[in-house]
């Protein structure tokens, strides 16, 4: 047999397999290796066993006797003995179904959740369909008002560029800040930074400092940190043991924080088991669950996961996304505060990435990200999250087209210079006044401009060392801070720094689902518990914050589009024009057409219209003068060219940027170019395309018409077709050019020589021209339609060069 | 245990004793504030344990009764405790031994969590051979 010459490939898989969600890795399900979302052979059958004493003696298939450490302490703490009987017998659909509906109450659910063992959960949430997850979180989440964190770090550890990002973060309106440390040992300075940074322009932003976990307990002892998150768990005993620690040791650490009044929320999510290679062929899921039973029996106020480092490998298999949102219910049904996820990049494709967000975000949470890469994705010690410092706008556009909140806000350029030059130089004032470090003045400028950290001369590498070894070595706290911020000249910070401080006393923060506001308040389970219940409960968006959040910097009104075409129109005084009462073409049809004689009329009608380029176009002077009402022409090889109402009155430029004139003068110039003769005329009554171009065609002796609207849309049209037909269309304005607007006048006059012209075409582009010019065609809409006069007949109009 | 009800008045004073209120930005300048004013008070953080039973969290509760005893625990011997909770880092008796140090320190809950892994330890084999 003979092997023939391989098939050509398909052009379709060409194209697909040069597509960016192809540089993802897919996983078949395996489930020897976990590598499956949802349920594994391997899982246990959920099952309870509960001796005269109230101890669990069997949970999910396993006897006491051979409890694994996270069996044992589950078992010892986690399970609410009283009603895990009720809970692991309920059936698995009675409970999906409790869960999800809105007439339940979030108590009774979380009662339930209290009894239920890991693999019950697992399997009753496992059973709901994406659009149930988000409705289930809706209401089990535990705190009303969402808010999100923020990453901020960058390459080189530089004090300075930190504090700028954090206050640009807070600026945004993140609550939480977490920092880490490409050099470890930077780690302290990095903290002081962060600390510094975050308590700029608003107080009461919790910072972090993710780094191992002996080292972050030692910078909270200092007061440089305020929570901890890194707090790492996992869901198999042994990897567990390979993350060198165990349930006992975690638990500890967790009263650890505490004591020193830090709020603390323990890290896991699915799919590191399997990553470490120590999943036992369990589902993802399942041993999430356990994980997130675990913080729960330790005493965590909270969890981060759903879509944490391993997130790509739970997105590699089937039903992953579904797990990894999942897994953030998991965490609200257990009634603890979720940071969800949202923080390792989960894709190369923006469309998967960006699918893997929004149904966390429609739904709302605690913490929409644990994690917003808020630096330029290069500058993410975390590794870049699935949302980035690029990503900004494309996530308060998303809030705004949703109507959900997000947490974030729009910044002005002002406001972010301002908070970035006020870290900067406070942080500045800090090292040099404890002794840490000198940075010169130079290096806060280019700072507060920098983009990322490309931009900025690297700071010697020892000097951010040295910086962080006195930290430790003169062990500054936090009221040394307080104290230098405050001899420097940064009164508001100091006591900002200090009210984190106060805060720690005062111990409230360390409830479940706690954040400041930035007034200090603290939004927690206990003072602003999630009530929803269904539409019209719930957190609501107030007026004001809907406002904040439509206020885009993008945002434009009708008035900032007719600026623009104001700012286009030719100066006055120039050209044809003797008077200077504004720029437009007279609008009554001007006895004998002679221009500029109406300046300083009343009534809205200004002077002669004048000619000139606008800025930075080359087009000739021109100025359009309005003659008498039209009459039908005779000529056989007259072609008319119809204008708009407001064309050269009130717009000015085309919707590709073209002054008006100067298409209609191409058209023109192609008219004549083929021997006919172009005749210009205003249609006064309508700026409906079809009628204009309909109107010249009628009144044109060839009986063929040409009609242009201002914002550069034309036609060609011929007497006596029905309005909505036409011969050509130039319907993609903000594409056309001028040699386009030529050819068109040649076909026009080709057809009026009884020709058949090859038509023009529309350029095309595969761009979204429509979501980038409509709302301008409905600001320019509106202008045409002020400017039609009813029943006024079309005039003649003269274009002098 | 009868959990006392949330709207008892706290007025929350520091480890060292100075009254929340008393934590200001003038007395931090003047040097009158100390690392011991900005630490949680033990009474502090069991009212906090009180709130979240209140709120049906009675694990949030334990941890910050277990917290609350800890606060009278140096730093280096917090970091101790830890450590030697680690895998591997402990036998039996040193974990025994760290149980009645908690024990002898007023840290009776932290005890009991140190015994209870030390059983599991035992059981599971992470405890450091010795």
């Amino acid at each position: 047999m003979t092997k023939g010459p391989a098939p050509r490939r398909l052009g379709r898989f060409i194209g697909l397999d040069a597509r960016p969600v192809n540089l993802d890795g897919f996983s078949k399900e395996d489930q020897d290796a976990g590598l499956v979302a949802f349920a594994s052979a391997n899982d246990p059958e959920p099952s309870v066993e509960v001796d005269a004493d109230g101890r669990i003696t069997e949970l999910d298939g396993m006897p006491a006797a051979d409890f694994d450490l996270i069996d044992a302490f589950i078992a010892a703490h986690g399970i609410d003995a009283e009603a895990a009987r009720e809970a692991v017998s309920l059936d698995d659909v009675e409970f999906a179904r409790l869960i999800v509906d809105p007439g339940t109450p979030r108590e009774h659910v979380v009662r339930l959740a209290r009894g239920a063992t890991p693999a019950k959960l697992a399997r009753v949430v496992a059973l709901l369909r994406p659009v149930e997850l988000q409705m289930a979180i809706a209401k089990m989440r535990v705190r009303r008002t969402p808010s999100s964190q923020a990453h901020v770090t960058n390459r080189l550890d530089d004090p300075l560029l930190l504090a700028a990002d954090a206050a640009t973060a807070v600026a945004f309106g993140f609550r939480e800040v977490e920092t880490t440390v490409p050099v470890n040992r930077d780690a302290p300075s990095n903290a002081l930074a962060v600390l510094i940074g975050s308590q700029v322009g608003a107080g009461g932003a919790l910072t972090q400092c993710s780094v191992e976990e002996a080292m972050e307990l030692e910078l909270a002892l200092h007061g440089l940190t305020t929570y901890a998150e890194t707090v790492s768990v996992y869901g198999t005993e042994g990897a567990f043991i390979d993350g060198d620690d165990t349930p006992w040791s975690k638990a500890f650490l967790c009263a650890a924080y505490a004591s020193r009044g830090l709020k603390m929320r323990v890290t896991s999510g699915g799919g590191a088991e399997a990553l470490m290679g120590a999943a036992e062929g369990k589902s993802m899921f399942f041993l999430e669950s356990r994980c997130v039973a675990l913080a729960r029996a330790m005493g965590a106020q909270g969890v981060q996961n759903g879509g944490i480092d391993a997130a790509s490998v739970v997105g590699s298999v089937p039903g992953g996304m579904r797990e990894l949102l999942a897994e953030n219910l998991l965490v609200m049904l257990r009634d603890l505060e979720s940071c969800s996820g949202n923080d390792a990049l989960v894709s190369e494709s923006d469309v998967r990435r960006t699918a893997h967000t929004v149904p966390l975000f429609l739904a709302g949470s605690d913490f929409l990200f644990s994690g917003f890469g808020s630096i330029l994705r290069y500058d993410n010690m975390f590794g870049p999250s699935n949302f980035n410092a690029e990503d900004l706008d494309d996530f308060l556009v998303l809030q705004r087209d949703w109507d959900v909140d997000g947490a974030l806000r729009p910044v002005t350029e002002e406001r972010m210079r301002e908070v970035r030059g006020r870290a900067a130089r406070a942080t500045q004032a800090v090292y040099r006044e404890l002794g840490l470090a000198a940075f010169d003045d130079d290096h806060v400028e280019e700072v507060v401009v920098a983009e990322g950290s490309k931009d900025i001369t690297p700071p010697d590498p020892r000097a951010v060392l040295r910086a962080a070894d006195a930290i430790l070595q003169k062990d500054i706290g936090i009221l040394d801070v307080v104290r230098a911020l405050a001899r420097t000249g940064f009164e508001e910070e100091a006591a900002r720094v200090l009210a984190m401080g106060r805060a720690r006393v005062a111990g409230d923060y360390l409830q479940t689902a706690a954040i400041f506001d930035e007034r200090m308040n603290v939004l927690s389970k206990v003072t602003d518990p999630n009530d929803y219940a269904g539409p019209g409960t719930g957190y609501e968006v107030s007026p004001a914050r809907r406002e904040e959040m439509a206020g885009i910097r993008q945002q434009r009104s009708r008035e900032d589009y007719v600026a623009r075409q104001a700012a286009a129109a030719p100066e006055v005084g120039g050209g044809a024009s003797g008077g200077g009462g504004g720029g437009g073409a007279t609008d009554a049809p001007a006895a004998d057409g002679v221009c500029g004689k109406a300046a300083g009329t009343t009534g809205g009608t200004t002077g002669g219209t004048t000619g000139g380029t606008t800025g930075g176009t080359t087009a000739a002077a021109y100025s359009i003068v309005q003659r008498g009402v039209a009459r039908p022409g005779t000529d056989p090889l007259e072609v008319c060219v119809g204008v708009s109402p407001a064309f050269a009155k009130q717009l000015w430029l085309t919707m590709s940027g073209l002054p008006v004139g100067e298409a209609l003068r191409q058209i023109v110039a192609g008219i004549e170019e083929e021997g006919c003769v172009a005749r210009l005329l205003r249609v006064r009554s309508t700026f409906d395309l079809g009628v204009i171009g309909l109107t010249a065609a009628q009144l044109a002796g060839s009986g063929i018409g040409v009609g242009l609207q201002a914002k550069g849309t034309a036609v060609i049209n011929r007497r006596g077709l029905p309005p909505l037909a036409c011969l050509e269309l130039l319907s993609i304005a903000p594409i056309l050019t001028a040699a386009l607007y030529r050819d068109l006048g040649v076909n026009a006059a080709r057809y009026a020589k009884g020709l058949q012209p090859e038509p023009v075409r529309n350029p095309y582009t595969g761009q979204a021209i429509e979501a980038r010019y409509h709302a301008e065609v409905v600001a320019l809409a509106a202008v045409e339609r002020e400017a039609c006069e009813r029943d006024a007949p079309p005039v003649d109009l003269e274009m002098i060069e | 245990m009868t959990p006392a009800p949330e709207s008892e008045p706290v007025a929350p004073q520091a480890l060292s004793g100075c009254p929340l209120e008393e934590i200001t930005l003038e007395a931090a300048v003047n040097g009158d504030l100390s690392p011991a004013d900005l630490r949680i008070h033990p009474e502090t953080l069991r009212h906090q344990a009180r709130v979240a039973e209140e709120h049906g969290n009675s694990q949030l509760g334990e941890n910050l009764r277990r917290a609350a005893e800890l606060t009278a625990v140096p730093d280096d011997q917090v970091l101790e405790v830890y450590e030697a909770l680690r895998p591997g880092r402990s036998t039996l008796a040193e974990l025994e031994a760290t149980a009645d140090r908690l024990e002898a320190a007023d840290a009776p809950l932290g005890a009991t969590l140190v015994r209870e892994a030390a059983a599991v330890y035992e059981r599971r084999g992470v405890l450091k051979p010795g």
